[in-house]
């Protein structure tokens, strides 16, 4: 019974939102993007996308490499816009990226010339927090990312590890409404990934903030979300969903998170299986 | 490693290869092959060097105008070619007009503006002041725009989700980042400046600077002396060179750049 899966939760999804619970922090609403190669071809990169996240949900998007995960993180992250369809924050739409929208990148994206301390001094600067505050500010946050004794380091000086926590801690200062992450922990080797997906539950644990997690590892995203959604391959479409109800926090080592992991991973593999068909024009109609 | 040794396996090489050349200089002039008049021993040049380093009109006199009016000049290429390479880097169309334009003038060898710059400006000061901008500021606006074009885009990104927007974008983000390439430009900058003033002082009688000293000695059949010059005008030019990259190893050492041996 606490086994975390409920075969009711697993639905496809399709099912186009109804105007969506008030409580809504982010809905993408059929939402379309395509690219023009150099070459002039056209390539879609995502197609029709409906999704409401929830105030203070935990959302974890997975797919194939190629998905159109990082550009869906681009359009809600206001880098980027959509072609049709449309993006709205609080009921809001989105026009452009601010910092109520926090960015953790992949390749950890520190300012070289600033040590650890002033790169988060900066981002609480455009934040519009005064100065006598920053300092303070900034060295409670990499304080909760335990890289207090690293503030007057150069992003170069410390690992990739401590690098991605400097940033997190450089995203959480700002105190954003809505995290979007795009794998950040891609490039991190096991041992380091683990500890920081750890820290990242238990430092969301306090704030809370509502989470957009893209990556490709379903124990990654079993471990943090509370909603896996899974995106089939170009152009990126979402497929199904999952949700994950196991209590908080979660052990890697917890036995019954292990299994849904195997279920989550099951489940997905079998959509990944109907979604790639033999041939394009028989691909069954996921409605 | 100690610094004693550091030191020593700093200047080794530099002593050895000075070392090289005057054994092959002597060596030759040995011979007796070419007329001692106009092959010189390394001890004459060593004399007529030391000679002629001090007093009103001394090589030490003339070296320090040749500097001050490259630096000078180095300034005002940078002050010029500095905007135009950010609005090069700005705008598609500025890179394409003013851009092209640029391109040109450094293919132009800049010593080909004095003809026109003495009928301008007459033979003065001016006229040398010219032809050392010329020289440098394509490639001060070139190295500008192009540093600023390469900042990667990974920091624009993260500085725009940050909430930056125009000058705290341009300002704090952009440019200190485009700092790195701007200094490259800026070495490259300062040799081609360093070379058109030399032609400059040789041509332009009356601008007393090394270049001058060289055609003086030169007209005066003292090869000694032009020798000597030739030194002091390449011995100027490593030790700026030094100043540059002592200002670039700090920069790309404090980023964790690749820093040049």
């Amino acid at each position: 019974m606490d086994d975390g899966v409920d075969v009711s939760n697993v639905r496809p999804l399709r099912a186009v939102p109804d105007t969506g619970p008030a409580a809504s922090k982010l809905s993408l609403r059929a939402v379309t993007k395509s690219y023009r190669q150099s070459s002039g071809e056209i390539v879609p990169a995502l197609a029709d996308v409906s999704l409401e996240v929830a105030a203070g949900e935990f959302v974890c998007l997975i797919g194939p490499t190629g998905c159109g995960k990082s550009t869906l993180l681009n359009l809600v992250a206001g880098l980027d816009r959509p072609d049709e369809g449309e993006i709205l924050m609080d009921g809001q739409p989105i026009v452009g990226p601010g910092p109520d929208r926090a960015v953790l990148f992949q390749d950890p994206a520190l300012f070289p010339w600033m040590s650890v301390v002033e790169n988060i001094e900066f981002a609480l600067r455009l934040s519009g927090v005064p100065k006598a505050e920053r300092r303070a500010l900034a060295m409670h946050w990499l304080g909760q990312v335990h890289l207090a004794s690293f503030a007057h380091a150069q992003p170069h000086e410390i690992s990739p590890g401590m690098r991605q926590r400097a940033v997190l801690a450089r995203s959480l200062a700002c105190q954003p409404e809505v995290l979007l992450a795009d794998e950040p922990f891609g490039a991190l080797d096991a041992q380091s990934r683990e500890v920081l997906q750890r820290e990242l539950q238990s430092v969301w644990l306090e704030t809370r903030n509502t989470f957009v997690f893209v990556t490709h590892n379903v124990r990654e995203a079993v471990f943090l979300a509370d909603r896996v959604v899974l995106m089939s391959a170009r152009p990126g479409t979402l497929v199904a969903e999952h949700r994950i109800s196991s209590p908080r926090p979660r052990e890697f080592e917890d036995v019954l998170l292990a299994k849904v992991v195997v279920d989550v991973h099951d489940h997905l593999l079998k959509e990944v299986e109907g979604v790639v068909a033999p041939e394009e024009d028989a691909r069954p109609d996921l409605a | 490693m100690s610094r004693l040794k550091r030191t020593l396996a700093q200047i080794w090489p530099r002593a050895a290869i000075i070392a090289v050349i005057v054994l092959l200089w002597w060596a030759v002039y040995a011979t007796g092959y070419w007329d001692r008049v106009l092959l010189p021993s390394p001890a004459r040049v060593w004399r007529a060097l030391w000679g002629n380093v001090t007093g009103p009109t001394g090589l030490l006199v003339a070296a320090e105008r040749s500097i001050l009016r490259l630096f000078l000049g180095l300034a005002a290429a940078m002050v010029i070619g500095t905007p135009i390479g950010l609005a090069m880097a700005a705008w598609k169309t500025a890179q394409r007009s003013v851009g092209s334009l640029m391109v040109g003038l450094q293919a132009l060898p800049s010593i080909a503006w004095l003809p026109l710059a003495t009928l301008w400006l007459g033979i003065t000061e001016k006229a040398v002041f010219f032809v050392v901008v010329m020289g440098a500021l394509p490639a001060v606006a070139i190295a500008t725009a192009a540093s600023v074009r390469l900042v990667p885009p990974t920091l624009t990104r993260a500085a725009r989700t940050l909430g930056a927007r125009r000058w705290d974008l341009y300002g704090h983000v952009v440019l200190p980042a485009a700092v790195p390439g701007y200094l490259a430009g800026l070495q490259q900058a300062w040799a081609l400046a360093w070379r058109a003033l030399m032609a400059a002082e040789l041509l332009v009688a009356g601008a007393r600077g090394l270049g001058h000293f060289l055609a003086r000695a030169g007209a005066l059949w003292q090869t000694p002396l032009m020798l000597a010059t030739m030194v002091v005008i390449m011995l100027v030019g490593i030790g700026v060179d030094f100043l540059f990259s002592l200002v670039d190893r700090r920069v790309r050492a404090r980023r964790g750049l690749v820093v040049p041996a």
